[in-house]
């Protein structure tokens, strides 16, 4: 068990980097999904304005 | 429910915890006597391995209280949970891997009971999503799931306890990997990722809970907008879905 | 309740004898491993350890064999829903299947076991010898029984159950694997048999207690409809 230090740090650091990645792969995963939220509230916000028009229209009309 | 409440605050908790647990590791620490420098991974690898563990159990709980209220909801807690358990549950074999390496020179050994332990415990655990994916009626999926959980769930001591038991009769010198056999100065730094681990844990929970909980709004919402033909048919999928009246 | 549990495994048993299958496919498939391992070990005798290593591989898949088919019958042709039209506790189902499997268990031991001292075991056990190896057996059978018939009900309406019950029920009875492996190991060395550990043998009575319980209080969610 006497290695020099150099050997033993770069797995140290594999291992916290391993870590590292898993959390920031979450963090990715997340990004994409909150972008795709985003776009999905966007087109629901024009359904809805739609359906305003639909209904100012009929108002208008009767 | 909503899940994203105080969300902020935990993350920030979590990520004060951990980063100060590492910190008392690398420069408060000891070096460790026997293994120098390379005892650090134990810092990373041993929490994660903990809280994977508590990660699969709180998914039997969440498991048994699906079978007893019939609430969805509890379902996809324990799906979540488990399928967070599973992927911590992969970086704590390569990490352990790692460490293997680092100390004797192989990328596995059987001599740690716990990895060992482990490996089996993951092993099982990845058959959830493809036992949910093979059952097609979402309800029969989630009860069948819980039912999965709640064994596996009481499978994990039962198994540590084996293994533990096969290892010590030919290993004696266990690795004082639990809390028992810490020394003193290298308890603070240990706890302390023990506890960031488990806020990261919620964390990310939280933050799948609420993904999940949106997706099903937004679904929800298409269907009240733009009625049932806006909504694209969902297919066959191993995850379980909040109803539409959520 | 008891009737019940009576009821379903003489039917499983009269089933079984009028058209064996799972036995005798059991049986052979266990004579027919301890020939493949003859010649993926390259040995022509084993003891001690790895004795007890090849013994309970060969038990352990053959088993595996036997227990995808539990339910398959019942699930297919109906028997799953006569049953459950009748007015008995649905956990009777339970118990009547997980006896049957240990009773096909037992009677592929009793073609394996011998096979395997023929073919494979160096040193011969003496009584005291066969008599540990038989309550580890039942202890064994026991866990075995309990977490195949589980499984196998949780696979049998699922589209895979033949890939799934090996890949869930493996896992779950390495616990078994260990101690049963390491129980019957000193029967086995070349030496002469030495005394069974007790302590593996609380092991196997502890996972068949633990798994039992947990058996018999998840089963009814399984047959619900």
């Amino acid at each position: 068990m006497t290695d020099a230090l150099p050997n033993n740090t770069g797995y140290v650091a594999a291992a916290y980097l391993v870590f590292f990645a898993l959390v920031l792969i979450y963090v990715v995963i997340m990004a994409a999904k909150l972008s795709r939220f985003e776009r999905e509230l966007s087109e629901l916000e024009e359904l809805a304005d739609e359906r305003i028009e639909e209904r100012e229209r009929e108002a208008v009309s009767t | 429910m909503l899940y994203g409440t105080r969300l902020r605050a935990l993350s920030i908790l979590a990520a004060v915890t951990l980063t100060a647990g590492f910190g008392l590791a690398f420069f408060y620490a000891p070096m460790d006597a026997d293994q120098g420098f390379m005892q650090k991974i134990f810092y990373v690898h041993v929490p994660l391995a903990i809280v994977a563990l508590g990660g699969f159990v709180f998914g039997g709980i969440m498991a048994i209280q699906h079978l007893r209220t019939r609430d969805a909801r509890y379902d996809l807690r324990s799906y979540v949970a488990i399928h967070l358990s599973l992927v911590l549950g992969a970086g704590v074999l390569v990490t352990g891997s790692i460490w293997a390496k680092a100390s004797w020179g192989h990328w596995w050994v059987w001599d740690e009971p716990t990895l060992v332990s482990f490996l089996v415990v993951f092993l099982l655990y990845a058959t959830y999503q493809p036992l949910r994916f093979s059952i097609e009626d979402p309800e029969r999926q989630a009860r069948y799931a819980s039912v999965f959980a709640i064994t596996a769930g009481a499978f994990v001591p039962l198994n540590f306890l084996a293994v533990r038991l096969a290892q010590a009769y030919t290993h004696p010198r266990v690795f004082a990997t639990t809390d028992g056999g810490l020394p003193g100065k290298m308890q603070l730094p240990f706890y302390l990722c023990l506890i960031g681990m488990a806020l990261l844990f919620a964390t990310l929970w939280k933050y799948e809970m609420a993904s999940k909980h949106t997706s099903a709004q937004l679904r929800s919402l298409r269907r009240k907008l733009g009625g049932d033909d806006a909504v694209a048919p969902q297919g066959r999928t191993a995850a379980p879905s909040l109803g539409t009246s959520s | 309740m008891r009737r019940a549990v009576g009821a379903v495994l003489r039917k499983e048993l009269r089933l079984e004898l009028r058209a064996p299958q799972a036995v005798p496919a059991m049986a052979l498939f266990s004579v027919t491993t301890l020939v493949v391992f003859h010649f993926a070990l390259q040995r022509g005798q084993v003891d001690g350890d790895l004795a007890a290593g090849v013994l309970w591989v060969t038990l352990l898949f053959a088993a595996m064999l036997g227990t995808s088919r539990l339910f398959v019958a019942d699930h297919e042709e109906g028997g799953l829903d006569g049953f459950l039209l009748a007015p008995v506790d649905r956990t009777a189902l339970l118990v009547a299947k997980a006896l049957a499997l240990f009773g096909f268990l037992a009677a592929v031991e009793v073609v394996a076991v011998p096979a395997f001292g023929l073919l494979l075991l160096g040193p011969t056990p003496d009584v005291g010898a066969i008599a540990s190896l038989v309550v580890v057996l039942v202890l064994a059978d026991g866990g075995i029984a309990v977490v195949g018939t589980l499984v196998s009900a949780l696979a049998v309406q699922t589209r895979a159950r033949d890939l799934l019950v090996p890949l869930l029920a493996l896992p779950l009875l390495i616990p078994v694997v260990i101690a049963a492996a390491k129980a019957t190991t000193p029967l086995f060395l070349a030496g002469g048999a030495e005394a069974l550990p007790g302590r593996w043998l609380a092991v196997l009575g502890l996972y068949d207690l633990v798994f039992g319980l947990l058996a018999y209080a998840v089963f009814d969610y399984l047959l619900e409809d």
